[in-house]
């Protein structure tokens, strides 16, 4: 009984680890879909850009024999947060920007070849083969005894729990404190009305790419802290994932994506441990469809009424 | 000059970040440990052209923009004679290239003949993903998954129950066609976006069902040995594998060619492709067609006038999908081997990219944009490595610069003869 219990607390903590980092992802497009009302679907490759980012920091300073584990972590989250935000500001501009407005169709088949274009770009650049880094966080706590089940949790997964906690107390006040996040909900409330009230909506616009990519980018590094292991394709699933999370919660609605990160995360963990790991996609995807088949308006969002 | 000074550093600096980053390092696993090498000094020299470039361009942006104007491509339809006497002209051509394509493996290379089947599989798959994307406005990225079920269909018919492929060509369209029926009840509800990723969703699922379905499927390492057509019994091996059946040159009494085969398997395709384009060309004609543009066009207008929206976009989801699974089918019995591997999204951006770059809606668009896209890659084999990097770059371009496409569709219209036209 006991085993059993430990095996299930096991699966959950593994659970929310994954969770969170979708979670983080899923802000990303929760915020863009909120203010513009379209899918970022290049924001997977940001990620994926944030964890290479991640890793050349990381053995950059390895190389130069910086040992403290603090220093390096922060200045690899600074660094790849700034770089991904780059990506989100320029995907905006190139792919978003010139066909605002115009049919929705066009954009969505834009941010496709950007998203397409961005993982063969760096394929190019960085090679198409897994790239892995040792780990740097190891040990770890175990309950329960060593004859029969261990569940372990360890600190890598207390650190994911601790930076992604910080991360989104620290979202959640820019978004209701700070005048930027007061302008970024009044222009998902109407943009239009924002721009006739003085407010440069392009920049706020702008800005809410770059905070989704920022955040991508910390996922990056903790999930690549955490797997070890990069390579060009692994923005895709995770894109897919992390939609799945935000449409889960609620489109539009940042609570929402959290805890819908955290139920898609568990439900997955809970799926490879007691059905089959190779069919995790399958029904992470399949609960996409159901979702959107049911409630369509997610856990926590707002149903959405139709104006004519 | 300060009003483009600073947006200019501005775009230096942006582009100086990405490239650098990922282009300029370069990281590396040696042994257990991680390591970093800098790029060729031709790269770093590239990167920095390229910050010099988007700085002088931004700096000179105001001037540049009346000098440059991009090209705008002559259309088809601009070329021809208005009219009647155009209406002519069109005709002859299409019967003349009809004429050429049936002609013309006779006189060529096993090679190009092969890659020319390639080319109508595609054009198949395009003209059929048009009828989703183009005309009925809805963006389905997972549309490689219906082609997988039209190639498993024959495969696995034939390898269990001995079917051959004209049997199986109808179910592999109907089968697909219930896929995509299947599929598209429930969420052809939903908004565009919600469409895209349900349906991304739907082909890796299809995808990893294949993958882990062993016992069936033989998961990764595919169906083998699946048999190529034959034609009225008469096979195309050097003996029949069927003892009823007989071989095509012994049935002529000629000497064996492995190159009959492939001339075969070209004009079966070219036979599908000629009906898949009728069949769409009639269909575009009829209400329903028109039904999937004005939906397409105006959704809230349609529904005023009583068409009900999800039948509409149901009909256009299996209609598309039916030709997925006609293209799937073929697909199979030309290669004799199929596994998930030649079912990945990849598959399904190459179709968008050959709907997107010929035009939406426009069916001499698709064609010509499928050719160039499948014989393009072959030609320049030193430029494969690039090839999705630069259809990702197409599809962006495309959208800004020219969203109809090569060749805009042009709606089948009648123009009522005025008085002074007449004479």
């Amino acid at each position: 009984m006991q085993e059993q219990l430990l095996y299930f607390v096991q699966q959950l903590l593994n659970g929310l680890t994954i969770g969170s980092t979708y979670a983080l992802i899923a802000i990303g497009y929760t915020m863009v879909y909120g203010i513009i009302g379209m899918i970022n679907f290049a924001h997977g490759e940001v990620y994926m850009i944030g964890t290479y980012v991640a890793f050349i920091v990381i053995a950059g300073l390895t190389y130069l024999g910086l040992e403290s584990l603090p220093l390096v972590f922060l200045a690899a989250l600074l660094v790849s947060m700034m770089v991904a935000a780059t990506y989100g500001f320029t995907i905006e501009r190139v792919a978003y920007r010139p066909l605002r407005g115009g049919p929705r169709l066009l954009a969505l088949i834009s941010a496709i070849g950007m998203s397409i274009f961005l993982q063969n770009f760096v394929r190019l650049a960085q090679g198409s083969r897994d790239i892995a880094m040792p780990s740097l966080v190891t040990g770890g706590w175990t309950f329960g005894s060593p004859d029969t089940f261990e569940a372990s949790l360890s600190y890598m997964q207390v650190i994911i729990f601790i930076v992604t906690l910080v991360t989104m107390g620290a979202l959640t006040l820019f978004i209701t404190k700070s005048k930027w996040g007061r302008a970024c909900r009044s222009c998902s409330q109407d943009l239009g009305m924002t721009n006739l009230l003085g407010i440069n909506t392009n920049n706020i616009i702008a800005l809410t790419f770059v905070v989704g990519a920022a955040l991508a980018a910390v996922a990056g590094l903790l999930l690549g802290m955490y797997y070890g292991v990069v390579n060009p394709y692994i923005g895709f699933i995770a894109g897919l994932k992390a939609f799945t999370a935000a449409v889960l919660g609620g489109i539009g609605s940042i609570p929402g994506a959290m805890l819908g990160g955290i139920l898609l995360g568990t439900t997955e963990a809970m799926t490879s441990a007691y059905f089959s790991s190779e069919y995790k996609d399958v029904v992470a995807f399949g609960l996409l469809i159901l979702v959107l088949l049911f409630r369509p308006s997610g856990l926590l969002g707002k149903p959405e009424v139709e104006k004519i | 000059m300060n009003r483009t000074l600073y947006p200019a550093i501005f775009a230096a600096i942006v582009t100086l970040i990405l490239t650098s980053m990922m282009l300029g390092i370069k990281l590396k696993t040696e042994g257990i440990n991680l390591t970093l090498h800098s790029a060729e000094g031709s790269t770093w020299t590239m990167i920095f052209v390229a910050t010099a470039v988007v700085f002088l361009f931004q700096l000179f942006r105001n001037q540049l923009t009346g000098l440059v104007k991009l090209p705008t491509l002559p259309t088809v339809e601009s070329m021809l004679p208005e009219g009647k006497k155009g209406d002519r002209i069109k005709t002859l051509a299409v019967c003349f290239i009809v004429a050429a394509a049936l002609i013309w493996p006779f006189y060529a290379s096993r090679g190009a003949v092969d890659l020319a089947t390639l080319a109508l599989i595609y054009i198949m798959l395009g003209l059929g993903l048009n009828i989703v994307v183009g005309l009925a406005g809805l963006l389905d990225l997972g549309y490689v998954a219906f082609y997988a079920v039209g190639a498993y269909t024959y495969a696995l018919l034939s390898l269990y129950y001995d079917v051959s492929f004209w049997v199986a060509l109808p179910i592999c369209g109907l089968l697909a066609a219930l896929f995509g029926f299947l599929l598209g009840f429930p969420v052809l509800r939903l908004r565009g976006d919600y469409l895209a990723i349900v349906t991304l969703g739907f082909g890796e699922i299809i995808r990893i069902l294949l993958l882990n379905w062993t016992d069936v499927t033989g998961g990764p390492n595919g169906i083998s040995r699946i048999p190529k057509p034959d034609i009225f019994g008469l096979e195309f091996s050097r003996r029949a594998k069927d003892p009823d059946n007989m071989p095509f040159h012994e049935f002529f009494g000629i000497a064996y060619d492995p190159s009959y085969k492939v001339i075969f398997l070209y004009l079966l395709a070219l036979l599908l492709v000629l009906v898949t384009v009728y069949v769409i060309n009639r269909l575009t004609r009829m209400p329903i067609g028109r039904a999937w543009e004005a939906l397409r066009e105006d959704d809230i207008a349609c529904r005023s006038l009583g068409l009900n929206p999800t039948v509409v976009k149901l009909t256009a989801f299996t209609i598309g999908a039916s030709f997925a699974g006609f293209a799937g089918c073929f697909f199979s019995a030309r290669q004799g081997f199929i596994s998930p591997e030649s079912f990945v999204f990849i598959e399904s951006a190459i179709i968008l990219a050959i709907v997107v770059l010929g035009g939406m809606g426009s069916q001499l668009g698709v064609i010509l944009a499928a050719i160039i896209l499948t014989v393009l890659p072959e030609l320049a084999r030193e430029f494969q490595e690039y090839r999705m990097l630069m259809f990702g770059l197409l599809m962006v371009f495309m959208m800004i610069w020219k969203p109809q496409g090569l060749v805009p569709m042009k709606r089948p219209h009648l123009e009522l003869s005025t008085g002074d036209k007449a004479k």
